[in-house]
């Protein structure tokens, strides 16, 4: 089982946190790896909210091929960041960690916001491919205000790694997941939380369906359903199949994954709607045990059980400030002041969701439509 | 000059020629005669022999030679009356004196084509080695990574759907308030979606079936549907239903099956308005695995007064189907005509498809079933497939294996997008080696959305003796002596309706909870793991590369 800490918050705070509230979770993971999104970036970035930030690892020769691409391309260069590297034992250095953010050619200046995410992700998607075979190149995402850091290791030595603990590296929203490696080799592009065109997630357990889902998502025909080292990183792209290319609302991302029965259907308001999408969508039913952990676009924060629901998750914390944690413990560590009692153990057929800015936290009961 | 074979019998056949040999026990026999009442092919006859004895009576040896008379059990080597194995004498012999014996060096199909008629036969495709589906191994199964499910505890729902599902895309959904609501203004036609148990039974006739043993069957689905929850549906068959069926609410589990001789259809569509609900669907008959590109035939001895009444047709007549739908010349105009017909007839409520025989040219069909919106599912029955009637050498040569037949459909679908619009349903040799519900699963897993059986349910439901050493097989011939394949009253009398109703409810329930010893350790329990290969392996290379799943061995 892997570990994970989303933390979403008013105000910005260091992904020291995540990590702290890893380490309480220590016995859930098994060090082989951690990855951490950064949504709603503070410091250097905070200006630079409106630019693609192309997050990846280079090798010297990657890095080359990466400037000479983009270049073509027409981006340019406005900020680079590179996290101060402070050699740990067991921990192989890799030649360049980067965030860098671009401007957009020139000629995508005036061009609608969906034309731009199509470009960044071609962009990402051609870099990925340069880079795959010898490793040179490898990029988790290039996407305004998003910032991805990945590596093998314990999550505790890659904070020291990656001076993350001295560094001013802020953000509103943060996931950090502590790998537990079982069915995959070490594969950074394996690694959670994954993300696609705002959308970003992270999972707790094993996707039995992981064959079917993959093969239907792969067929949608569209270029960024590729991937798939992990079978974790289709919950991703099926958030985003349901909320951005179907446009539906974000609780039927619930009902997709982890369908009612028919006789709980005839009980929904919208029971048409969720009957057939039931039909029309069964190969993404993932069966489970999965915890979900995800992210939108405008910044909800979202935890969810299958059916099952046989991994653990909790979240609670208080207005302004809340984490959606593997285990109480990591919600101890990030928030410690908060009324217990009121932490949430979404059953399954809960959805959590929490409003941008940590606003407020709803139970969204499947049932109940 | 006498030809020697008057003498020597040298035109006979030995009983060494034939398939079985009928082992008879003098000193177990008591002369009751039930063996050989009952022999459905006359194989075996009361005779009489004359034996010589050598005996000596009084004090000292006078040998002397005694000739007396026995009454036997004789088999015949005739041709026409070989002993085809069923074992009946056997069943009713209160001493265990007979039985009959393979004869793995038999000649009989050097010789079963007297008057120059080719060797027909029922049963299916006598081969007697593991399936491919038999050698299908599950292999992923969750345990420290992801806790296994319990099949007794957990709830499962083995449940899958029949009917051209609408890709989301396509949905006549639109937004109000936040919420997704069903469009009815749009005038979209959305295709009817049956909820139906993933083992269906198959296409088997009222006239090739005994009335007690559809009868049996009728009322096992019916009990199964009403009393237990599950599902379960059947396919009629060429040639009708019976009237009050038609009329009843339970048409709802049935599937009426149109084939190339349209029997029984002007009655069904002339009930149409008197129906108090739709049949579960359609299927039109184009093949099947047992006699790919072969009609059917009923025997004008088994079509009696209910079968004619049924079929509406005169009694006593042979009733042959062609091969192909006669009236159709091309496959969008067979394929696309046809379902629409169907489909129309129903008001477009009710789920129509095709059954082809499983073959190379299957692809082709999808493709065309891709395209038309009315098309509700693709059947494909193997060459394991079983038939009441059919010439030996379609059964034994004709066809293709369902597994890599369904498996390449199911991937075209997928490189098209479409895995989840059109369902397909595998026929043909499931459960062969009695190994149900793991041939079904394996299927399943290969990528069918439904199985279908038929040989499998009366070989368990009413013991059925064929088998695939050519056991029995005589179907066609109106002789069942189990009374499942025959018209004749004095067999089919035999077979109690109610016992075989109990038996497909106890056949169902038990492939309920293998399929959820299966699906639980993979850890699937609300949808089918249809597609799911990465749980399949094999320890055959080439069937691993074929089916493109995993080898281990």
């Amino acid at each position: 089982m892997c570990r994970l800490a989303a933390i979403t918050s008013k105000e910005f705070f260091s992904p020291i946190e995540n990590i702290n509230a890893l380490e309480t979770m220590k016995e859930g993971h098994d060090g082989s790896g951690m990855g951490l999104i950064l949504k709603n970036l503070g410091g250097a970035f905070e200006e630079l909210k409106d630019y693609p930030i192309l997050s990846g690892i280079c090798s010297k020769n990657g890095m080359h091929t990466l400037d000479d691409y983009l270049n073509k391309l027409g981006f340019k260069l406005k900020y680079a960041w590179t996290p101060r590297i402070k050699p740990v034992k067991g921990i192989a250095h890799r030649d360049y960690y980067f965030a860098r953010v671009y401007d957009y050619p020139d000629v995508y200046k005036d061009r609608s916001f969906e034309e731009k995410e199509d470009l960044l992700l071609k962009t990402r998607l051609s870099l990925r491919r340069m880079g795959e075979n010898d490793e040179s190149i490898i990029v988790f995402s290039f996407y305004p205000d998003i910032l991805t850091l990945k590596e093998v290791g314990d999550p505790l030595e890659l904070c020291t790694f990656f001076g993350l603990d001295k560094s001013p590296l802020k953000a509103k929203i943060i996931f950090a997941q502590g790998r537990q490696n079982t069915n995959y080799a070490i594969n950074l592009y394996a690694c959670h939380p994954f993300f696609i065109q705002g959308y970003g997630s992270m999972t707790n357990g094993e996707n039995t369906a992981f064959v079917p889902i993959r093969e239907f998502l792969m067929s949608r025909n569209f270029p960024g359903y590729i991937g798939y080292n992990s079978d974790s990183e289709v919950l991703c792209h099926i958030l985003h199949y349901i909320c951005k290319r179907l446009g539906y609302p974000l609780t039927y991302y619930k009902d997709v994954i982890t369908p009612l029965k028919q006789s709980e259907i005839d009980k929904r308001s919208d029971s048409e709607v969720a009957r057939l999408l039931k039909i029309s969508l069964r190969p993404l039913c993932i069966d489970g045990p999965n915890c979900v952990i995800a992210f939108t676009p405008e910044g909800s924060c979202i935890m969810l059980q299958d059916a099952k629901k046989l991994r653990p998750g909790v979240v609670g914390g208080v207005k302004g400030k809340y984490g959606l944690m593997s285990e109480e413990c990591g919600l101890d560590s990030v928030i410690p002041s908060r009324d217990k009692s009121k932490d949430v153990f979404p059953m399954k057929y809960d959805m959590v969701i929490i409003k941008p800015d940590a606003e407020e936290v709803m139970v969204w009961n499947q049932q109940h439509g | 000059m006498e030809p020697a074979a008057r003498l020597d019998h040298n035109h006979q056949l030995a009983l060494k020629d034939l398939p079985y040999i009928v082992r008879w026990r003098d000193d177990r026999c008591k002369r009751c005669g039930r063996c050989t009442a009952v022999c459905p092919m006359l194989s075996i006859e009361p005779a009489v022999v004359v034996k010589r004895k050598v005996q000596s009576e009084g004090l000292s040896p006078e040998p002397k030679a005694v000739r007396y008379t026995e009454t036997i059990v004789k088999q015949t080597t005739s041709i026409d009356r070989y002993c085809i194995g069923c074992g009946t004498c056997n069943l009713v012999c209160p001493n265990e004196a007979i039985e009959p014996e393979f004869n793995p060096q038999h000649k009989f199909f050097f010789h079963k084509n007297r008057d120059g008629q080719p060797y027909r036969r029922g049963g299916r495709r006598n081969d007697p080695l593991p399936s491919t589906l038999d050698r299908l191994r599950f292999t992923r199964i969750s345990m420290l990574t992801d806790p296994a499910l319990d099949a007794g505890r957990h709830e499962f729902r083995i449940r899958t759907y029949l009917g051209r599902i609408l890709p989301a895309e396509e949905l006549p959904l639109k937004m109000i308030n936040g919420k997704l609501t069903f469009d009815k203004t749009s005038g979209k036609f959305i295709p009817p979606v049956r909820e139906i148990y993933p083992v269906i039974i198959g296409s088997m006739s009222i006239g090739a079936l005994s009335p007690t043993m559809w009868e049996g069957l009728a009322m096992g689905i019916t009990y199964l549907n009403e009393v237990e929850g599950m599902p379960v549906v059947m396919c009629s068959g060429e040639g009708g239903m019976p009237h009050r069926l038609l009329r009843s609410r339970f048409i709802k589990y049935f599937i009426p099956q149109i084939a190339s001789g349209y029997f029984g259809w002007d009655e069904i569509i002339r009930t149409i308005p008197h129906m108090i609900e739709d049949p579960c669907a359609i299927e039109i008959k184009y093949g099947q695995g047992a006699k790919p590109g072969d009609g059917g035939l009923l025997m004008a001895h088994k079509v009696l007064k209910l079968i004619s009444e049924i079929r509406g047709v005169p009694m006593g007549v042979d009733l042959p189907s062609p091969p192909t739908h006669q009236t159709k010349y091309s496959i969008e105009e067979s394929v696309a005509k046809m379902i629409q017909s169907m489909s129309m007839a129903w008001g477009f409520r009710v789920p129509v498809f095709p059954k082809i025989s499983g073959s190379k040219t299957a692809k082709a069909v999808l493709h065309n079933l891709v395209r038309n919106p009315y098309a509700a599912a693709l059947s494909i029955d193997g060459e394991d497939g079983g038939t009441g009637a059919a010439y030996n050498v379609s059964m034994d040569t004709m066809g293709h294996p369902i597994a890599s037949n369904i498996r390449e459909c199911y991937l075209d679908l997928v490189a098209q997008g479409k895995q989840n619009e059109l369902p397909l349903i595998a026929a043909g040799g499931i459960g062969k080696k009695g190994n149900l519900a793991a041939n079904a699963a394996a299927l399943i897993m290969l990528g069918a959305s439904a199985v279908s059986i038929g040989k499998y349910i009366m070989q368990s439901a009413a013991a059925c003796y064929g088998d695939e050493m050519n056991r029995c097989n005589v179907c066609n011939l109106g002789k069942c002596p189990r009374g499942i394949t025959t018209q004749d009253p004095k067999l089919y009398r035999r077979l109690d309706p109610d016992v075989v109703a109990e038996r497909v409810v106890q056949v169902y329930k038990s492939v309920d909870t293998e399929l959820k010893k299966i699906l639980a350790p993979m850890g699937r329990s609300t949808e089918l793991p249809i597609g799911m290969s990465d749980g399949l392996s094999t320890d055959d290379h080439a069937i691993a590369e074929r089916l493109k799943i995993s080898y281990v061995c």
